[in-house]
């Protein structure tokens, strides 16, 4: 087993339902692994650890052809809002968090969190504005320093 | 899958440590198979947890995950986490001698 993954440091960088939850579900899965794991949210990503908008996280029901339905269906005012609330129930059942709880739930495992300082700038966005489980606003070379002697993966 | 010798009785254990015949295992087996996962002292909470999972598991057929055992166990995903450092569910379903939950939350 020498050749184990010993840590991973996971990189979120899409601020929609689907972009959002593979990465939490690999941080955590790796924690409860034993792994160590660190998350860095960058550009829309950082909606995820955005107080006032990491609870209302949608589905991407345009441009998204895995939900096999039309494009200009998918476009209508409120379909989004609806397939997010079928999503999230479907989840539910499965015993999957919602994506505030999940990631205080990941905090408490130990894995780190961090916020891209380039995605934060560019946005008008500071400190304050994200929950306080985020540890630092960090630059992508301290990522880097962060992901040391680990495996990097882009969602 | 091996036999191996704890607390001075046989068990069947697979290539992972867990135990294979969950009916094998007994409570004087906690602290040998704890110290197999790196936990040289058993505090309360570790106890709290080994019990609890070991109920959950003859209740249900399954162990439970770390967000159910941080809900239901009486002890914190924060602690449980400082307690088995390497994975809370993993390691307590080990010692608890049943198979090792399955599920990606």
């Amino acid at each position: 087993m020498s050749d184990a993954i010993k840590k991973v440091s996971i990189i979120i960088s899409k601020g929609s339902l689907e972009g959002i939850y593979p990465g939490l579900i690999m941080a955590n899965g790796a924690r409860a692994e034993g792994i160590e794991a660190n998350l860095f949210f960058t550009f829309f990503g950082l909606d995820a650890i955005h107080k006032a908008r990491n609870e209302h996280i949608k589905l991407a029901t345009v441009g998204n052809p895995g939900l096999h339905f039309a494009t200009m269906a998918g476009g209508l005012p409120g379909v989004s809002t609806v397939m997010t609330y079928y999503m999230n129930h479907k989840m539910e059942k499965l015993d999957i968090p919602p994506i505030p709880e999940f990631i205080e739930m990941i905090a408490d495992t130990g894995a780190g969190l961090y916020g891209c300082k380039a995605s934060v700038d560019l946005f008008g966005l500071e400190k304050n504005d994200f929950i306080d489980q985020v540890q630092d606003i960090i630059t992508v070379g301290e990522f880097y320093e962060k992901a040391a002697g680990g495996q990097i993966i882009f969602t | 899958m091996s036999t191996t010798t704890i607390a001075n009785s046989d068990v069947e254990l697979n290539e992972e440590g867990f135990f294979v015949h969950p009916e094998q295992w007994t409570e004087d087996m906690v602290p040998e198979l704890a110290r197999r996962e790196g936990i040289d002292e058993l505090t309360d909470a570790h106890w709290q947890v080994i019990r609890f999972m070991r109920s959950e598991y003859l209740a249900k057929g399954m162990g439970p995950t770390v967000r159910i055992l941080g809900k239901t166990s009486g002890v914190s995903i924060k602690e449980l986490y400082q307690l088995f450092s390497k994975g809370p569910a993993k390691t307590a379903a080990k010692i608890a001698g049943i198979p090792k939950p399955r599920g990606c939350i």
